[in-house]
């Protein structure tokens, strides 16, 4: 009994990791990212975020039936200072206790030619969502994965991030430039 | 420990200093230049020793006024936030980042600052005890207004 309880925790954690790991055509996280680009006084400052799902499904002849969804661990942020990261953990920027994911998920997909898409979607954070459009560019890298690149910018104070006095964009600028690279193995 | 927030003043305060400081090395540039072309007054009389301490202190407060900007820059750049001067004209990065650079870089641009400090407080002190107590010309040589009186 005693050996199967101290099995049990380490069992259910590779079940969950497997669980969140999973997505349809298992995005290679290690080769993808998902940054942002924010300005603060006139400074460009970049970050990512460390931990994050994805659940894509792409097929280019069936749109339709192509998804991509993303779950980010807001908490996860990487930025300059471990000070800054702290900080827009707080209530008046992500307030990660209460909202610790933000999601995005298609809704529909457009094919541009030229291997360029256009991905429109909801984008959910902090209790706010919003519809925004992603454009995407696909291209095959050395080891024959897909490359889908794509950036689209919004606007902080929409979801609330960053009220009171950081509503104040002179400091922190409202426009933040999103960019993700999610790396898909070859389709067998 | 509970982390104080941060508030907008203390960013809007970063990037001040740094504008300031970015202003005062660009200054002490044109001061290098003026100081190349134009020659210094003939120094006072006093004791060998005491040229000699002047000399050294002049020295130092130059390397510092050059140094201490400098340090803050690569600070700056050691701790990934590049510095842009007045929000608009960016400036390469010196350095990658570098958490344990950027510990270092801290405290070397801190105790250059109260270094230069002591060394304006001694500097104006003996400039004062020239005017004051020796009577001669050292203050006046500076600041010629106080000779035409």
């Amino acid at each position: 009994m005693k050996t199967l309880r101290t099995f049990i925790p380490p069992l259910a954690a590779m079940l969950l990791a497997a669980a969140g790991g999973a997505s349809a055509q298992g995005v290679l996280i290690d080769k993808s990212e998902i940054r942002f680009v924010s300005k603060q006084m006139g400074v460009t400052v970049e970050g990512r975020f460390r931990k994050w799902k994805a659940n894509v499904d792409f097929r280019p002849k069936e749109l339709a039936k192509s998804k991509a969804e993303f779950e980010i661990e807001l908490a996860s942020i990487d930025l300059a200072s471990e000070e800054s990261e702290s900080e827009v953990r707080r209530t008046v920027w992500f307030d990660t206790a209460k909202f610790p994911v933000a999601k995005f998920a298609s809704t529909a997909m457009k094919d541009l030619g030229g291997d360029r898409y256009e991905i429109a979607g909801t984008l959910s954070m902090k209790g706010s969502a919003k519809d925004v459009i992603v454009p995407v560019g696909i291209r095959k890298d050395a080891s024959g994965n897909s490359v889908a690149e794509g950036q689209f910018t919004l606007k902080r104070l929409e979801f609330k991030v960053g009220e009171g006095l950081w509503a104040d964009t002179d400091a922190v600028a409202n426009e933040v430039l999103v960019r993700v690279r999610m790396v898909l193995p070859p389709v067998r | 420990m509970v982390e104080q927030p941060i508030l907008p003043s203390t960013l809007r305060a970063y990037g001040y200093h740094k504008w300031i400081g970015l202003t005062v090395f660009l200054l002490v540039l044109v001061r290098l230049a003026w100081r190349w072309t134009h020659p210094v007054p003939p120094p006072a009389a006093m004791p060998e020793w005491q040229r000699r301490a002047a000399t050294l202190t002049h020295a130092c407060l130059y390397l510092l006024m050059l140094g201490i900007p400098l340090s803050g820059w690569i600070y700056s750049s050691a701790t990934g936030i590049q510095v842009v001067y007045l929000g608009l004209f960016p400036l390469p990065d010196l350095v990658a980042k570098d958490k344990t650079l950027a510990a270092v870089l801290k405290a070397v641009h801190i105790t250059l600052n109260f270094t230069l400090l002591a060394l304006v407080i001694i500097h104006a002190g003996a400039a004062l005890k020239h005017h004051f107590v020796d009577r001669d010309g050292v203050l006046a040589r500076m600041l010629p207004s106080l000779s035409r009186r």
